[in-house]
């Protein structure tokens, strides 16, 4: 066994211990700690990725060397080790771009702690990712849960007390519906571990045996993940809580955590279950079907909104819809898209996020349109970065969130029943995209002398007044057109991913 | 379907019907502690229905006594090993919700959750 297959592990437990850790220490130390921990993650998720593609295969971990049906497993592969290094590399930057709000937002007796709920989600999120034990699954998913949760109800308001309630409320739901479903899987299967379940299921489904309990499974399961993914109708709590919260926990929450109960979604539907099982229960349909309604009314719901913060928020629900389309056109082309899309949202909205923070700070922190008027001419840098994620989510040729569209819609030819709805939805959600996207840019680069805007109290920001935010904002950016311009080894990549989950 | 089954298994049946129990009280209930006590509900009511499959009439925890060894007298550990895993889970999702609620409580002087949003919008306003 090689070294390199220890580092899945060591990702895990480094980050689970320093969670603690920083609960007890003070100051510096804590933030010092949790920088650390995060570029460790990044290194050696790295070094997992390119030994898969190395090797050109997976490989099992076995938790204290117990073989297969007794023992608890790590599974990576391409799609595991990139998937992991990509969350820890958005992870890094979207916490060092929000240090200045971290510190004034955040008391200073409960900093640590803030920090301590950032190592606990990175580990669970790595978990998730390369876990291949569907209870170890469960609970690193309720992990998730109580981290996000802490990160929303940090800042002392009673607005964030009452969002982190209801982000807490359904969550609860979700991993409710989850832990039943898994229940009621293990009793008809006798394993816990994906492969085994897989077995069992491949078994199940040739004779026939227990079709209806299995389909119920797969609803519970699905469901649930979905309630957590704020899939519409699910996703009322999300623009509170994204919304109120302070920068890194947005631009966390809203580009990392949901993605993970998508990764492991993706993961239960290739590994648990199998792809074609889930494609002929007719499933898939109905999470089609809500994601084309998510993906409009969430950009409705975002062309209504005044509050920037918030609109980004609702265009995350618009973007989950997208992804959820993707993996209901049940097709492996769609499923590509999905995990593209993935990558493009994580990337983009932490972008988006810290660009509109940017601009709220030179409006004298204020988040409605009016005020924010000019402020492409404040902040030059967040300007632009705004514009470029704006264009990305619209889908401009060149910027990663057109490859994405593209690969949706080529997903869509291959399905007869689905093609035309595919192209109806993608075609009005962009333009629904364009419209408050184009507007806010429009209103970010409009002079405020022309509208009459008090100005006073409004700052200049350069480049070098916030580095942090900009060395961020800049490297985003670049993932951003590494996304649309190279996509195709990407693709490649992921295809290969696949191929090796099933 | 037939209702035989379902009176066979009227037990895991009961955890099915409390499980709806718990989960509509955690869903509809403005008040946050019948929320709570949802939510508990709604989690105890899985571990009954891992506690039910995991056992089998006639056969004891697989602990050896008496020298018996044969797999037939014993059930399976791993059901009960995941309820305890799951009542950890559930004690501190608990918590973080009792956290809350002490929390909003103090603030609003409320537990319904649609007053204390009403509250929360007319302190914007006020803002």
């Amino acid at each position: 066994m090689d070294f390199i297959q220890n580092f899945p592990f060591f990702c895990i437990i480094i980050s689970l211990f320093t969670g603690p850790l920083s609960s007890v220490l003070k100051g510096k130390k804590v933030k010092y700690i949790n920088t650390v921990m995060i570029f460790m993650m990044c290194v050696l998720n790295a070094f997992v990725f390119a030994y898969c593609i190395k090797t050109g295969e997976s490989f099992v971990y076995r938790m204290g060397h117990f073989p297969a049906p007794w023992g608890n497993e790590i599974r990576a592969s391409i799609l595991e080790g990139g998937m992991a290094l990509f969350f820890s590399v958005i992870m890094f930057f979207s916490v060092i771009a929000g240090r200045i709000e971290t510190a004034a937002e955040v008391e200073e007796s409960k900093q640590n702690l803030y920090y301590a709920m950032i190592n606990l989600l990175m580990c669970s999120l790595i978990a998730l990712v390369y876990t291949n034990d569907l209870f170890t699954a469960y609970v690193f998913v309720e992990i998730n849960t109580i981290s996000a949760c802490g990160l929303i109800m940090i800042r002392q308001r009673g607005r964030n007390a009452y969002a982190a309630t209801r982000y807490m409320v359904m969550s609860l739901l979700g991993s409710g519906l989850l832990l039943l479903g898994l229940c009621w899987l293990y009793g008809i299967t006798g394993q816990l571990l994906m492969s085994n379940i897989k077995e069992a299921v491949t078994n199940l489904v040739a004779t026939g045996a227990y079709n209806t309990p299995l389909l119920i499974s797969i609803c519970l399961m699905v469901v649930g993940l979905c309630i957590k993914c704020a899939l519409f109708p699910f996703h009322t709590w999300l623009p509170d809580a994204y919304g109120y919260s302070t920068l890194s926990s947005a631009a966390i929450l809203s580009s990392l955590v949901s993605k993970g109960y998508l990764f492991i979604l993706i993961k239960i539907i290739y590994r648990v279950f199998g792809f074609d099982v889930i494609v002929n229960d007719k499933m898939i349909n109905v999470l089609f079907m809500f994601g084309i309604v998510g993906m409009i009314i969430g950009s409705l719901d975002a062309i209504r909104e005044n509050d920037i913060r918030r609109m980004i928020a609702y265009s995350s629900i618009a973007q989950i819809g997208y992804i959820f389309m993707g993996i209901g056109l049940g097709t492996t082309n769609g499923m590509i898209a999905s995990i593209y899309h993935i990558l493009v949202h994580a990337a983009t909205k932490s972008l988006l996020f810290i660009a509109a923070s940017g601009l709220t700070d030179t409006s004298c922190g204020k988040r409605d349109f009016l005020s924010l008027t000019g402020s492409g001419y404040r902040n030059k840098l967040a300007g632009f970065t705004f514009t470029v994620g704006s264009m990305s989510m619209i889908g401009f040729p060149a910027f990663a969130g057109f490859i994405s569209k593209l690969l949706f819609a080529q997903a869509g030819v291959e399905s007869a029943h689905k093609m035309l709805l595919t192209f109806l939805a993608l075609a009005i959600s962009t333009i629904l995209n364009a419209v408050y996207f184009m507007k806010t840019v429009i209103r970010i680069y409009t002079p405020a002398k022309r509208l009459h805007v008090d100005e006073t109290g409004y700052t200049h920001l350069t480049v070098s007044s916030q580095p942090s935010k900009s060395i961020a904002m800049a490297v985003l950016i670049v993932i951003n057109f590494v996304l649309g311009l190279a996509s195709d080894p990407i693709v490649n990549l992921i295809q290969k991913g696949l191929e090796m989950f099933a | 379907m037939n209702f035989a089954n379902l009176l066979t298994n009227y037990a895991e049946a009961i955890s099915m019907i409390l499980f709806g129990i718990g989960f509509c009280n955690l869903l509809m209930q403005h008040n946050l502690i019948k929320k709570i006590i949802g939510m508990n509900i709604m989690d105890t009511s899985v571990y009954l229905f891992l506690a039910l499959k995991g056992y089998i009439t006639g056969r004891v925890a697989p602990i050896v006594v008496d020298g018996v060894q044969s797999v037939e007298a014993y059930i399976n550990p791993i059901p009960s090993g995941l309820v305890l895993t799951g009542i950890v889970v559930s004690v501190s999702v608990t918590a973080v919700m009792l956290g809350l609620t002490i929390r909003l409580y103090d603030r609003y002087h409320s537990l319904d959750l649609d007053i204390i949003s009403a509250m929360i919008e007319k302190e914007e306003e006020d803002r």
